[in-house]
């Protein structure tokens, strides 16, 4: 059970099945009218985005490294048990000198361990980096995953080491149900779930929702775009007793201002009060443990 | 030569040759001595979300083959195979047999490499 930790400020993931949904301009606009300083913290490493929006430069930089087996052909007599160990096919010995994958090593060190001729040692095999700047209130950490690397998780957990204790957090996730997202929702106190009002949206709604309820974790709703619902959107969240925290309308302006790399917010004042309330709603929901399954 | 794998789509010689390696449906081993064959499904490698070439790989080598007829193969099954002294051929040939009979003939040409990129 995810329940808010005591040693540190509460976390809220902004996360969607459906991708372009809005995620990020609910991420960037919530932490702006926080009301407090927070951070953002940007997991969709295959494609992060928020820097566009908050133009910081940056303090620090942490590249991500994973641990790759590396064999010595001296001491590698082919027993073939790093194979039969290695769940990837990231190392495979079959009578032979093992080979080793690094582009399918998941890096647990299972191989280096059973080696029984101590063959092999791991080297590090950078996957990604992880970025922290500072914008106005916003703290930004940004993870961003090497280009040609596939394994999504590990970068996404560094971005989560990178997260100040004593700092509330929004997680901006990446679309989907995968593991990318799961590794984004394993710190999260509450999730912040964001849909439009069409057939796919509440269609990957609904994956989202049983994704958060697998993980015991709270969540609401954000409609973005919304206008007349023809798919039985609210009635659905109803059903399911989803709080709907945020309405936000199907507005070109809204379009015309993120195009441009701003803040809603800002350009747009009208808007500042709805995102302080949802910033208020989701304190309320969070300390009263709404929307809990 | 003694044993040949060959990728297919069927059950028996008359089968179509599978094109693909690493997710083809199943591999026919075909015993040159015996003239007998025997199948194996390519369960693992199918089912693998990533690494079907080695997978299969390991699944015909694992089978005692020392010679695989295929349409392509990648290079990381490519690399499992040499290390472990299977003859790879390239054959665009439709079934089984008359995939044999070209080998036999000896009009395939031995694959020095990988023919195609992984994921093709």
């Amino acid at each position: 059970m995810a329940t808010k930790t005591q040693d540190r400020a509460v976390r809220i993931a902004v996360a969607s099945g459906k991708g372009g949904t809005g995620k990020t301009t609910v991420s960037l606009n919530l932490a702006a009218m926080f009301g407090e300083p927070v951070q953002l913290a940007d997991c969709d490493v295959e494609e992060p985005n928020v820097n566009l929006f908050l133009r910081c430069s940056t303090l620090k930089n942490q590249p991500v490294y994973m641990q790759v087996p590396e064999m010595d052909p001296d001491l590698c007599t082919g027993c073939g048990q790093c194979g039969l160990i290695c769940r990837f096919r990231g190392i495979i010995s079959l009578g032979t000198r093992a080979l080793v994958f690094p582009e399918l090593c998941h890096g647990c060190g299972g191989c280096a361990l059973i080696c029984p001729n101590s063959a092999i040692t791991e080297r590090e095999h950078k996957i990604g980096n992880v970025a922290v700047c500072q914008s106005g209130t916003i703290r930004l950490v940004e993870g961003r995953l090497e280009v040609g690397v596939s394994l999504v998780p590990p970068v996404v957990r560094a971005v989560q080491d990178q997260l100040a204790d004593d700092l509330p957090a929004i997680l901006d996730a990446p679309p989907g149900t995968s593991c990318p997202v799961v590794a984004t929702l394993r710190t999260a106190d509450y999730v912040l779930l964001v849909t439009d009002p069409t057939p796919f949206g509440l269609h990957d709604l609904k994956l989202a929702v049983a994704m958060v309820r697998e993980l015991g974790l709270p969540c609401g709703v954000v409609i973005n775009r919304a206008g007349d619902d023809q798919v039985g959107l609210r009635r659905y969240c109803e059903d399911q007793g989803l709080a709907v925290l945020l309405s936000l309308p199907d507005d070109r302006q809204i379009a015309q201002v993120t195009s441009k790399g701003g803040l809603v917010v800002e350009a747009l004042p009208g808007y500042a009060g709805m995102f302080a309330e949802l910033a208020q709603r989701l304190r309320q929901e969070i300390s009263g443990n709404g929307g809990r399954p | 030569m003694k044993k040949i794998a060959f990728s297919i789509r069927g059950t028996d010689l008359t089968a179509e040759l599978d094109p693909r390696f690493g997710r083809a449906e199943q591999f026919l081993i075909y015993d040159l001595d015996q003239q007998q064959f025997s199948l194996i499904e390519n369960q693992q490698g199918r089912s693998a979300a990533q690494g079907a070439g080695i997978q299969a790989a390991e699944t015909i080598v694992r089978a005692g083959v020392d010679t695989l007829v295929t349409g392509h193969c990648g290079p990381k099954a490519f690399k499992v195979l040499e290390a472990a002294g299977v003859v790879v051929y390239n054959c665009s040939a439709a079934t089984v047999q008359d995939a044999l009979q070209q080998l036999q003939s000896g009009t395939l040409s031995q694959a020095g490499s990988a023919d195609v990129e992984g994921h093709w």
